[in-house]
């Protein structure tokens, strides 16, 4: 498995693993990270970021599009951590 | 929303048929005919109905579910509506065709049993010579690039060789190895005594898992299942009764845990006259165990009632002959004694002795699942 650098810098294109699905639940109006043993519900942010994780954008890209949603919070720090939480699970690579 | 939480997850026997034998099998004694399996259409609508009411998960699984000739149109109804679909399997029938078709249809990952690290052991407690097929299964399942974890069920005679299967599942690009010690339902209680380890053996395998975790974390994922007769504490079976997952038996009846079939006086509802939604949130099954407003003895004021729910309802009426008492793996259970003189090794003839694999029903000519 190659990971790539931590902390990753601003050219790492995130995509989320495959068999990993994100999908909103109509049922619980919640969004969900689904893997085989496991399901994640997302808050509102998190699914922002995780839908933007395609593996064609970049997390400069990322933070630039999400910063246009929340011009208010620091985003470029939270994002970044957050991906690499979700990195260190295994979630995105 | 109603007052009852929607299920999160399924776990979808399709069929009771196996070709293992395992001795530790935890399928009811008295196992489901195929000639009284739900057919193709009726799985189609059970999926549907799962997800309508909040399933995400669905576990594929048996018996061996490849036996179903028509699993690939229950995979796919299942994809359709939305749910996340995992084949629990012992690899025997998985060929390349029918994987890619299984694939296609939008399974999403498969989970594979294994029985020992070695051939001659996994192939001992299988009851069959199967260990080749399942090392190919593997290798197929990687090619297909689905996710593969395998599932180990952990008895006397396999504790020994943990770290051997753990290499295994590595070398077979695994992303996760469940090491599940027995529960003791079903066929495996007959067997109790003779799979039940030591409390020396457990504790050195738990270091070994211990030991590989930390070597393989962040590529490969560990879960051991614990050994409930040896801890003194309940597991929080199925999360709680009626709160997280439902079980369809083959022949379409609906249970709380795949374990129910045996407690008396649960008249466990059909999917074929009521549906999911009723059974999940008004039929009398779900609702006899749900929650913590049945419990008393000890649960009642306990301070982990909410975290363990009393533990395993199967279990207590197993040891006991009531269902609604406190699990006897409890320390705090008037009934722990029962356990304890279990797990100490106060069993008459526990040493001696082979373990008895599971015994099949004579094969019957057609099959109730097809057509629909």
């Amino acid at each position: 498995m190659s990971a790539p650098p931590s902390p990753p810098g601003p050219g790492w294109r995130p995509r989320l693993r495959r068999a990993i699905v994100l999908r909103h639940d109509p049922v619980r109006d919640q969004d969900l990270l689904v893997m085989p043993e496991r399901i994640v519900v997302l808050n509102e942010e998190a699914a922002a970021v995780v839908r933007l994780c395609d593996g064609e954008r970049t997390v400069g890209d990322i933070v630039t599009e999400l910063t246009g949603t929340w011009p208010a919070a620091p985003v470029a720090a939270d994002v970044s951590g957050f991906l690499v939480r979700i990195r260190d699970e295994g979630w995105v690579g | 929303m109603s007052a009852v939480a929607p299920p999160w997850a399924m776990l979808a026997e399709l069929t009771h048929s196996c070709p293992l034998h395992c001795s530790y099998c935890s399928n009811p004694v008295e196992l489901i005919a195929r000639d009284r399996e739900l057919n193709t259409g009726q799985w189609v609508r059970v999926m549907e109905d799962a997800a309508a009411i909040g399933v995400v998960h669905a576990h594929l699984s048996g018996g061996e579910p490849l036996l179903r000739p028509d699993l690939t149109a229950i995979v796919a109804a299942a994809a359709r509506a939305g749910v996340y679909t995992q084949l629990v399997t012992s690899g025997a029938g998985l060929t390349p065709a029918r994987l890619a078709e299984l694939a296609a249809a939008g399974l999403h990952s498969v989970q594979l049993s294994v029985q020992d690290a070695t051939a001659a052991a996994s192939d001992r407690i299988a009851g069959g010579r199967w260990f080749a097929t399942k090392e190919r299964a593997a290798a197929l399942v990687r090619e297909a690039d689905l996710p593969l974890g395998l599932n180990v069920v952990l008895h006397r005679h396999n504790l020994d060789t943990v770290g051997e299967i753990i290499e295994l599942g590595a070398s077979w690009g695994a992303e996760r190895v469940e090491l599940a010690n027995t529960q003791f339902y079903g066929w495996a209680m007959r067997n109790r005594d003779r799979l039940l380890p030591s409390r020396d053996q457990l504790r050195r395998a738990e270091e070994t898992v211990r030991a590989w975790r930390e070597r393989l974390a962040g590529r490969m994922e560990l879960i051991w299942v614990v050994p409930d007769y040896f801890d003194g504490v309940a597991k929080p079976c199925m999360g709680g009764w009626g709160a997280i997952s439902l079980t369809v038996a083959p022949d379409g009846r609906v249970l709380p845990c795949p374990g129910a079939y045996v407690l008396p006086g649960l008249a466990f509802p059909d999917v074929r006259e009521h549906s999911l939604r009723w059974i999940w949130e008004e039929s009398a099954a779900f609702n006899a165990y749900r929650g913590t407003a049945w419990m008393s003895g000890p649960c009642a004021g306990c301070a982990r009632r909410d975290t363990d729910f009393g533990g395993c309802r199967c279990q207590a009426y197993a040891l006991t002959g009531d269902a609604g008492r406190t699990d006897p793996a409890c320390s705090l259970s008037p009934d722990h004694h029962l356990i304890q003189a279990i797990a100490t090794g106060d069993r008459p003839g526990g040493d001696a002795g082979p373990v008895a694999n599971r015994r099949m029903p004579r094969a019957r000519s057609g099959h109730g699942g097809e057509g629909g």
